[in-house]
């Protein structure tokens, strides 16, 4: 099953889905269960999801594995990106920089 | 006799050095080729993806109207992205493409059209500069490795002017397209307004018939286009790029076959004048001897 972050909402995809074309959200998780194996989980950003033919493409502008995250890295981008919010409010680079380095240590299975 | 030795020495040397440089960019220009061709490999896969998707909203969801497809009535201007690289020693590459942009343009005015070029590579660009050729954007600095922000900056220019009302009404690419390491092809493509393409119906992969959308067919359409032509524009960069370094292999490879050929003629004349100085010191040797013995046995 593939979950994924759309702007109207999760969806998860079973086989057999109906075709889908989803606009993806900026900074989503998207999450891979696998049988037998650990789910394959990966920070999203933009995209979309296409269901055709029982079979999930997602196209993303940028994505990253969860066991390619370097955390450290994220947490100072989500700091940097929060103290650029602090100082000026209406900052939607800092904004998106947040959401994406806050995606990325949910996929890397951090808590945030 | 001797003067024109040394010039036949000066020019083989100077001959050498060249081949030596155009040997060398022959060798860069093909390990070049080999990135360029996997970075080319390497955006397959989304630009399939994103044209299938494009495929399947546009052949789903045929009552949407949307700016970025439908074409307009009275169409003014077209905007023809030519893309050409920034540095030279390619042979006929950029010469190629803007041949087929001069051809395009002439065209598209046969229609009625005003056309306005957006270039990217400092070739191009040099090119409208030197013909005082207004441009409607110019890029420079990375044909060599285009990056995927490079492909979105173009696109973003791009598709803004398809929007304003004032501004270009069709989108074409100029590009050439890599087909092997011994085949390049210049081709112009259409991106905007979309242009609606036979598909074989043999294809085992077809389109199924409905398509659901989240959150609606225009909402998907609106995201999905700008990333289709950005995706468009991305692999005609990438395809330039490759082909660019083939275009150079192949010149520096003649280049360097014609030094070599030019060295050989070269030598062999310079081997003949030579011979041609020895036997005339000889002639003149022999000939003083002669007259000296004469001279000699006729005092006798």
């Amino acid at each position: 099953m593939v979950i994924a972050k759309t702007v109207d909402g999760e969806i998860g995809i079973m086989p057999q889905h109906a075709p889908v074309l989803g606009v993806l959200v900026e900074g989503g998780v998207l999450r891979v269960k696998r049988e037998g194996e650990s789910d394959l989980v990966a920070a999203v950003h933009g995209g979309f999801i296409s269901v055709a033919d029982d079979e999930v493409s997602v196209l993303a502008e940028a994505a990253e594995l969860g066991s390619e995250v370097d955390v450290a890295a994220a947490r100072d981008a989500l700091d940097r990106a929060q103290a650029s919010i602090e100082a000026n409010q209406e900052d939607s680079d800092a904004a998106v920089e947040a959401k994406r380095a806050r995606a990325r240590l949910r996929a890397a299975g951090e808590e945030v | 006799m001797g003067a024109q030795l040394r010039l036949l020495r000066r020019r083989i040397t100077s001959v050498k050095s060249t081949a030596k440089i155009t040997r060398a960019q022959e060798l860069i220009a093909s390990s070049r080729i080999v990135k360029a061709q996997q970075r080319m490999q390497a955006a397959i896969p989304y630009e399939r993806e994103i044209t299938r998707a494009v495929t399947g909203v546009v052949s789903n969801a045929a009552s949407v109207d949307h700016p970025l497809t439908v074409a307009k009535d009275n169409p003014a201007k077209a905007g023809v992205l030519i893309v050409t690289s920034d540095s030279g020693f390619a042979g006929g590459f950029n010469a190629n493409v803007l041949r087929e942009a001069e051809a395009l343009r002439g065209h598209l005015e046969g229609r009625g059209l005003s056309v306005v070029p957006f270039v990217t590579g400092r070739k191009g660009v040099g090119w409208h500069t030197f013909r005082n050729r207004e441009m409607g954007g110019s890029w420079v600095g990375f044909t060599r490795k285009p990056a995927y922000s490079d492909a979105k900056e173009i696109a973003n220019t791009l598709i803004e002017s398809f929007k304003d009302d004032n501004g270009i009404d069709e989108i074409h690419i100029v590009s050439t397209e890599f087909v092997s390491m011994l085949t390049q092809n210049v081709v112009v493509k259409r991106v905007l307004p979309l242009e609606v393409e036979e598909t074989e119906a043999t294809e085992t992969t077809t389109i199924p018939p409905y398509f659901e959308f989240e959150p609606t067919a225009a909402d998907v359409l609106e995201s999905l286009l700008p990333r289709y032509v950005e995706s468009r524009i991305f692999t005609a960069l990438l395809q330039s790029a490759a082909s660019e370094e083939a275009a150079r292999r192949r010149a520096m490879k003649s280049a360097t076959d014609n030094a070599n050929e030019l060295m050989r003629v070269l030598t062999q004349q310079m081997n003949q004048a030579r011979q041609a100085e020895i036997t005339q010191e000889i002639s003149e040797i022999v000939g003083g001897a002669n007259a000296l013995a004469d001279a000699a046995a006729g005092k006798e």
